[in-house]
């Protein structure tokens, strides 16, 4: 657990970095945090990806898996690589202020 | 009559027939169990084909004569679930009424998935060996087979017995060497996980057994397509990995009834409570063993656990109360490391691969996490146990829950 602040606001982060209260999230943390990815610009491709994985993750309680973000959101796989280069469902997750998906064993 | 129909007759459905046969009084209750073929495999027997330890012969059997008598088989295939009439659909035409629905279909790979997978080189250049005729036809290639490039790759998780790839290229290590010839062969792991394994102590561990093997590891490689004529295998970030030999573990997916009956996520998984098993579909529907969406590994181990739990809680249900018996994710994997030794992994949803002695605390005979003859012995001893004595139901002397005794931090 840790607290930084960004964009003005004191956020708690967990040990991986993930925000632990995605409703503290905006888009001006998400730049910071996107940049922290080496990611410059969000654009509004980013956004639709941030947005649906938001919207999983609040009605799920858990970030989707590549392969539910491009079935649901639109955005081929592919597209989603070249968006979040390495690794698109944790990088997106991040960014988007939610926990870290718990994917598959 | 009250009726209950499970679908599917492999390790978890035929337990739960069993299991149900021997509890049930048979004038109140009807039970029938549907598969839409004949035979049961042994499906960790997969593994041995290709390097010519196991023929088909050893692990396939009339799935009957594991069934308990008394019971209804059907032979069909699923047309579509139909929750709200408490009725199945079948191939062949039949609709079967239910009281109680246990869902055990399975979940099997599916190599279309992939671009470039399926193809003129499907089992030429490329094969899988986690169906009984992929692996029959590595073996037929492997035995000819003079060196080069053996790259094996896992396109995406979660699959069956995630141990298994591993094991392969263990084993690939061990039948070369035997072969005399190692040295033209250079071995490639190319996952999509960050490392070995999914878990951090035992990927470290089984990390180092790549290494000592002199098997190369590719971590966090998904793989996008697979380019036949340039034999390499593509990322979706553009990496590329050649081979003279792919062996693919494909997508793994659950039947094609459950994506029809609507009710299943993007790879027909059945959301699943991962502590009662009792589905999120409707209170009378149960899921079972790959077909679950539960965050455990898909392997028989955990199947077998489950039938524990899932019998208490059905009985429970029957008698109109709420399910008490609660899964803890608990899965027990032999893996054969070659040179005729093996380790043992036991673990469950909070608890990671620790070492220590099984199932005897302090005594064993198994070491956890540790490489020895008589884990070899333990994995090759159990195609028996298997067929006499898991498949019927009987106890074994693993609990359903797991336990930290003889487990070390």
């Amino acid at each position: 657990m840790a607290i930084r602040t960004i964009a003005n606001k004191a956020l708690d982060f967990d040990a991986e970095g993930f925000m632990t209260n995605f409703k503290d999230w905006d888009v001006e943390i998400a730049k910071t945090l996107a940049a922290e990815e080496g990611i410059a610009t969000l654009t509004d491709r980013h956004l639709t990806v941030l947005n649906f994985m938001r919207r999983e993750f609040e009605t799920k309680g858990d970030g989707p898996s590549i392969r539910r973000l491009t079935k649901e959101s639109g955005v081929p796989t592919k597209e989603l690589y070249e968006l979040f280069p390495g690794g698109p469902a944790k990088k997106a997750a991040r960014i988007a202020g939610i926990k870290k998906p718990h994917g598959c064993i | 009559m009250k009726k209950i129909l499970i679908l599917g007759a492999g390790t978890a459905g035929t337990i739960m027939a069993n299991k149900l046969a021997g509890a049930l009084p048979r004038d109140e209750w009807q039970i029938t169990i549907v598969d839409r073929d004949e035979t049961h495999h042994y499906q960790p027997g997969y593994l041995f084909i290709p390097f010519g330890i196991y023929t088909p012969g050893d692990i396939v059997k009339p799935r009957r004569d594991y069934l308990p008598r008394g019971i209804d088989v059907v032979i069909s295939g699923l047309e579509i679930i139909e929750p709200d009439q408490n009725r199945v659909r079948l191939q062949n035409g039949r609709v079967l009424g239910y009281d109680f629905l246990i869902i055990a279909t399975g979940a099997h790979p599916v190599p279309g998935q992939t671009e470039g997978l399926l193809g003129d080189e499907w089992q030429r250049s490329i094969f899988d060996f986690y169906t009984l005729e992929g692996a029959a036809a590595l073996a037929r290639r492997l035995k000819h087979w003079e060196g080069g490039r053996l790259v094996i790759n896992i396109v995406e998780m979660p699959i069956k017995c995630p141990v298994a790839p591993l094991e392969f290229a263990f084993l690939a290590d061990w039948f070369f060497t035997e072969q005399g010839i190692r040295k033209n062969v250079e071995i490639e792991y190319v996952t999509p996980l960050p490392g070995a394994f999914t878990k951090p102590k035992a990927s470290a561990l089984l990390g180092d057994f790549l290494d000592r093997k002199n098997i190369k590891l590719a971590a966090d490689f998904s793989v996008g397509q697979v380019d036949q004529g340039g034999r390499k295998i593509v990322s979706w970030d553009n990496r590329e990995i050649g081979y003279d030999l792919l062996i693919t573990i494909p997508t793994n997916m659950g039947d094609e009834a459950i994506a029809r009956s609507g009710f299943g996520d993007e790879l027909n998984f059945v959301p699943t409570d991962k502590h009662t098993l009792r589905s999120k579909v409707k209170e009378n529907i149960f899921v079972i063993g790959d077909a679950t969406d539960l965050p455990a590994s898909k392997a028989g181990s955990v199947a077998h656990f489950e039938a524990d739990i899932l019998f208490e809680n059905l009985l429970d249900v029957i008698d109109g109360r709420e399910p008490r018996a609660k899964f803890d994710g608990h899965a027990n994997c032999f893996i054969e490391s070659g040179f005729n030794k093996g380790l043992l992994i036991d673990f469950n949803y909070e608890t990671e691969p620790l070492p220590g002695k099984f199932p005897l605390p302090g005594v064993g005979p198994f070491s956890l996490l540790e490489e020895t003859k008589m884990n070899h012995y333990g994995k090759m001893m159990f195609r028996w146990v298997y067929w006499n004595l898991l498949l019927r139901g009987a106890k074994l002397p693993i609990e359903a829950e797991m336990t930290m005794a003889g487990k070390r931090r």
